[in-house]
């Protein structure tokens, strides 16, 4: 562990990758106390300040009704990275555990696992969430929902295709010799050499499940104000360009920011993985 | 003669692909007795796996029946003729799990057949790494850290770990470099009386076979040319196949042998 940091930290794409990602985790997780206006994260109306550009002590200046922009993003931060690891949550063992099975069983057990994930997957990620929230009401709950039963494909394809691979190795037949049980020879056995893999994907996938998050409340189908989120900020804001651009470039930064971090971790974890084999 | 621990009456194993049908076996007879060494050679492809296989129950025979101790064994089998048949694969790159140590390896296999008390096994498995000529603290590692003679020790203290009586050998040590050869065979050697064991040793080395094995079967294209005694079939080898076979190696004496252990005790830990 204190060897796979001395290597991420040695090379300077990923040191960024940690200290963008570092500064998010703090600022999501210390929210309460970085904010400078922490209430400015619900429905608060200050017109004496509004729509003002950023100018101490608005750093990232106020939006239409006087609140805090800077605070807001900080806040939504906190959402975005909930939503991710709820989704990732859920859908890491889900996609794993179909993975596995169908994987290790082959047969019918295989085709018809496999054919259910080849449909979620042969359908555009953003319009299986669409659909899905057009059905229910657009809450953040039914937003987690919509993403979650979009993801779960990509994690039961990667670990499918690795315990076909796996399954062939001879550590496979010694345990399945000894007389040890299936579950033990999935979950035991060749689960731990999949786990590289599926930690690269997981930390490349927060980034892009912040993006989708964004993405559906861009379209108004995500969180609801007056809850800060980014991409509800982005769509706000873009009426307003370019005058109030602050309104919509700090919010886009801080996607960009997310992502690009994750992604530096993510391919920096699939280097350090790589090289250990 | 002993009675026999295993006997193979009439095997056949056909393997159907998508486009053909493989026949890797064909009408196989013979038996294994108990505490021998019965030798397995035979051409790449003869069907050597195979029948191993079967043995194990990896896959069923398409004809024909195995049995242990008179009893025919199940195509499914139970827990009891797991723990009483072990495998020492050939490559010793993947017989161990590179993400569990090597205690958690022969600790499955003392948990699934509930070989002694729980809070004893940590110390049955040092006694079984001891006991193939391995530090009892090597239970800590992960197989990276172990060379490839290693590994083939720590994977036969998995087929002890279980109190086999039957340990199918296939090729274990063709991967190996001559000197650990020696040793890992040696060790095997050892084991053999004083663990009661009976070996089905499948190997292309000639040299291991004449001085290793009570009798030897010879495979061809998935049948057994012929079965005998290791001393009168290298005499009077009957069939033409075995002669070819046999002329075609040069084989190593027990004299010889020794004089590579000798040389093998300079060297450094198998
Ligand atoms: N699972 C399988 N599916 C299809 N054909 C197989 C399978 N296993 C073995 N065969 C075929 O059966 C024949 C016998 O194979 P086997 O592995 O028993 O040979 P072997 O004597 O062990 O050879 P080697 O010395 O190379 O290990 C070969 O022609 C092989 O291609
Ligand atoms: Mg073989």
């Amino acid at each position: 562990m204190r060897r796979a940091f001395a290597i991420l930290a040695s090379n300077p794409l990923s040191l960024l990758g940690l200290i963008l990602i570092g500064i998010i985790l703090i600022c999501a997780i210390f929210a309460d106390f970085i904010a400078p206006f922490p209430e400015h994260r619900g429905a608060v109306v200050d017109f004496a300040n509004f729509n003002q550009a950023p100018k101490w002590p608005h750093l990232m200046g106020t939006d239409l009704v006087g609140r805090d922009l800077f605070s807001r993003v900080i806040y939504a931060y906190r959402i975005s990275l909930i939503l991710g690891v709820v989704v990732l949550g859920i859908a890491v063992p889900v996609g794993v555990t179909v993975g596995l099975i169908a994987g290790y069983f082959g047969r019918y057990t295989e085709f018809a696992l496999m054919r259910v994930t080849d449909v979620f997957l042969s359908i555009p990620p953003l319009v299986l969430a669409m659909s899905i929230m057009g059905v229910l009401e657009p809450t953040l709950i039914n937003g987690m929902l919509a993403v979650t039963a979009m993801w779960w494909p990509w994690y039961a394809r990667l670990v499918y295709n690795m315990t076909r691979g796996e399954k062939e190795e001879g550590y496979v037949l010694a345990a399945e010799l000894i007389g040890a049980s299936r579950l033990h020879v999935m979950f035991r056995e060749v689960l731990p050499n999949c786990f590289p893999s599926i930690v690269t994907k997981m930390t490349l996938d927060l980034g892009f499940i912040i993006l989708i998050a964004s993405s559906l409340s861009f379209l108004g189908l995500g969180v609801q104000p007056p809850t800060p989120d980014l991409g509800s900020m982005v769509a706000d804001g873009a009426k307003y360009l370019p005058d109030s651009w602050w309104l919509t470039i700090f919010p886009s930064l801080a996607i960009l920011i997310a992502v690009f971090g994750f992604n530096l971790i993510g391919d920096a974890l699939r280097e350090l993985f790589g090289a250990d084999q | 003669m002993s009675p026999p621990l295993l006997e193979v009456h009439g095997a056949s194993k056909v393997f159907r692909l998508e486009d053909r049908e493989v026949p890797a076996l064909l009408d196989v007879s013979f038996d294994v007795r108990e505490g021998e060494c019965l030798a397995i050679v035979g051409e790449s492809g003869a069907g050597k796996t195979t029948v191993a296989n079967l043995i194990l129950g990896v896959y069923p025979p398409t004809d024909g029946t195995i049995l242990m101790h008179g009893e025919p064994l199940p195509a499914r089998r139970r827990r009891e003729h797991r723990r009483a048949i072990q495998l020492v694969q050939q490559n010793p790159l993947s017989t161990l799990n590179p993400k569990r140590t090597v205690g958690a390896s022969l600790r499955l296999a003392l948990d699934v057949h509930r070989i002694g008390e729980r809070r004893e096994r940590p110390e049955i498995v040092a006694t079984l790494l001891e006991e193939v000529g391995l530090p009892g603290d090597f239970a800590r590692r992960y197989p990276a850290a172990l060379s490839g003679g290693q590994r083939q020790r720590v994977a036969v203290a998995r087929a002890l770990a279980c109190r086999s009586e039957l340990v199918v050998l296939d090729e274990p040590t063709s991967s190996l470099d001559v000197l650990v050869q020696a040793r890992v065979l040696r060790l095997l050697e050892e084991l053999k009386p004083r663990r009661g064991l009976t070996y089905l040793f499948i190997t292309h080395d000639l040299s291991v076979v004449r001085n290793f094995a009570d009798r030897v079967a010879v495979f061809e294209k998935g049948r057994l040319l012929e079965i005998g005694v290791t001393e009168a079939l290298f005499a009077e080898p009957e069939h033409p196949y075995t002669r070819r076979l046999i002329s075609a190696v040069p084989v190593v004496s027990r004299e010889e042998e020794l004089v590579r252990d000798r040389l093998a005790e300079g060297g450094l830990n198998a």
